[in-house]
């Protein structure tokens, strides 16, 4: 029996520079590849920082298939940079595979392979995946007798798909508790406002309806991120649903809530631009 | 063949630890035994496939080793991109069971129909497709799919089929079993329509003419060391199944043949036509529309031979 790996915790001014770090290298990535999704990349970036930097996600870089490591999937597998330079930046793998990022041969493809790289979990790009599979990975944890939480992060465009409701509903009667959905709430999807596309709002309302413990909270506010996502399992005997408020494009002023940046890339100006925003020497 | 399903994944749940079973809210009462000997370990999904799969996926990337079960329509046509991605692309081993496969269901109406599944999970890289014949090559095709580490699709009937091996046959994965010796005709049946096949063989045999009858259960791994053999000898080959003419058994091994030089058999593809059936019928009289029937086989076979 291996032992349970730990988290990792840094302080609040920590995890905020790197944020802005993180999100800087998204931009690199998406100018340097011409690979788009940065605005759905930025948008998830503080719940990836709260989650392996927050004590959230108990994990151990150097035995990523650890049986008993927490299990994280990014469900909006076109925000896959994010995770990517999170994993690199927590020592998954070396900074400088993130060059390579959506080029010929690299391991980090515009949205992951299996087993791709250490550290990710599965295979997605195709929306509403991540949550049924997560839910048979917290099912395994049962089954299995190991206390493993498993965490999905989905858009909410990916909220749109029928698979996700039918997972929504099977979670709260298997009473798996130790299941987390954080649900990126940017309220764009591709092509429009993601309450007008779809009737989505009151999102938190439809997770509890559907036996969440579901809360909502500033999904750019890394501390209270992590403070929430460290609670699980609650205490209630149901799976946790936090429905983080976020800005797609986040942290750059011109980028910000401008759909544009679901498929636009940066110039090198705007590369530059967002370097001085984000205080990146 | 459903029961003989019941009662050999609850005899490989008992022994072995890894096996869970999964159901699409199908089976009342079927599965009483695999519930009591693995509590644990049975879930029923409910009337929602998609997340089944996905379900099967993240526990079979842990270790462990589920079954999918409900009507075969709904287990593949319906959450095709489930067993797609989550299941192939990441290469693990799920075992999906269509119950009610073919035209088991007829009576149902086309929405319970199920004759391009085959096709469908057999262009999935890395599949498995499985169509055995009775509840014995039901039980060995579970055991086989067990014990290999990759996904697999076993096609059922429901319950009732004729019973054609007197014991549980020699079964392995990409390898047809021999029925009947014959030096003319050669037929590769598939699934449940196997004792058909047989019963054409002989009224082929009333006739004088000598018909080998294979149980082509492996539709994907093909047998093509003994297609190489079938091919080198006979002059007429016919593939049967209760599936499209498209895609399945027949589609297989015409395509297989496609790369072989010239000369070459002729090749008969017997199954189901591009199309929907929309008359209210049993299984027999579907079969018959489809000239399943073995009058009807061995009558175009014959026909062939002496063309």
């Amino acid at each position: 029996m291996n032992a349970t790996p730990v988290p990792v915790a840094v302080s609040p001014g920590e995890l905020q520079r790197l944020s802005r770090r993180i999100r800087y290298k998204l931009i690199e990535m998406s100018h340097r590849s011409g690979a788009p999704h940065l605005g759905s990349a930025m948008s998830c970036t503080d719940i990836l920082v709260a989650a392996y930097f927050g004590g959230v996600v108990r994990i151990n870089p150097t035995d990523p298939q650890d049986p008993l490591r927490d299990r994280f999937i990014l469900s909006k597998g076109h925000a896959a940079s994010a995770l990517y330079a999170t994993l690199a930046e927590r020592g998954f793998f070396p900074r400088d595979w993130l060059e390579t990022f959506a080029t010929r041969g690299s391991p980090l493809a515009e949205q992951p392979a299996p087993n791709c790289a250490p550290g990710v979990e599965l295979a997605t790009g195709s929306l509403g995946h991540g949550l049924p599979v997560g839910v048979g990975m917290a099912l395994a944890a049962r089954i299995q007798k190991r206390a493993y939480r498993v965490f999905v992060v989905m858009s909410d465009g990916e909220c749109n798909e029928g698979s996700v409701w039918e997972a929504a509903m099977f979670a709260p009667a298997c009473r798996l508790d130790q299941l987390c959905v954080v649900v990126d709430y940017n309220k764009w999807q591709a092509t429009g406002r993601s309450n007008d596309v779809m009737s989505l709002a009151p999102l938190v309302k439809k997770w509890e309806a559907f036996g969440w413990s579901a809360t909502e909270i500033d999904g750019h506010d890394v501390t209270n991120l992590a403070a929430a996502m460290s609670r699980v399992p609650d205490g209630t005997g149901k799976p946790v649903a936090i429905v983080a408020h976020t800005v797609k494009g986040k942290g750059v002023s011109f980028m910000e809530d401008d759909n544009n940046w679901h498929y636009r890339i940066p110039k090198a100006g705007e590369v530059e631009a967002a370097r001085k925003e984000l205080g990146i020497e | 063949m459903r029961n003989a399903f019941a009662q050999q994944i609850t005899a490989l749940g008992e022994r072995d630890p890894r096996v869970v079973l999964l159901s699409g809210d199908i089976g009342n009462r079927l599965f009483d035994e695999f519930k009591a000997a693995c509590p644990d370990r049975f879930y029923n999904c409910g009337v929602a496939e998609a997340n089944m799969i996905g379900v099967a996926a993240g526990l079979a990337l842990n270790g462990l080793r589920p079954f999918c079960y409900t009507i075969a329509p709904f287990v593949t046509y319906r959450c095709m991109e489930q067993i797609r991605v989550d299941v192939c692309y990441h290469h693990v081993p799920v075992t999906i069971v269509g119950t009610g496969a073919g035209l088991a269901y007829a009576s149902l109406g086309a929405t319970h129909h199920s004759c391009e599944e085959m096709g469908m999970l057999r262009l999935l890289p890395g599949m498995t497709v499985l169509a055995p014949a009775d509840e014995w090559e039901v039980r060995a095709a579970v055991k086989a799919a067990l014990n290999q580490p990759h996904p697999v699709y076993i096609r059922l009937g429901k319950k009732g089929e004729p019973v054609i091996h007197a014991a549980e046959p020699e079964f392995s994965i990409g390898k047809a079993i021999p029925m009947r010796p014959g030096d003319d005709v050669c037929i590769l049946a598939a699934g449940t329509i196997l004792p058909i096949a047989l019963h054409a063989a002989d009224v082929l045999g009333q006739r004088g003419i000598s018909t080998a009858v294979y149980s082509a259960h492996s539709i994907k791994p093909l047998d093509t060391e003994l297609l190489t053999a079938v091919f080198a000898r006979f002059q007429l080959v016919a593939t049967v199944e209760e599936h499209s003419i498209l895609g399945g058994l027949g589609g297989a091994v015409a395509e297989w043949a496609a790369e072989l030089p010239a000369p070459r058999p002729r090749h008969l593809r017997f199954g189901t036509a591009d199309e929907f059936l929309h008359e209210t019928c049993e299984q027999e009289d579907a079969r018959e529309h489809f000239g399943l029937s073995a009058v009807a086989i061995a009558e175009r076979l014959a026909k062939a031979l002496s063309a």
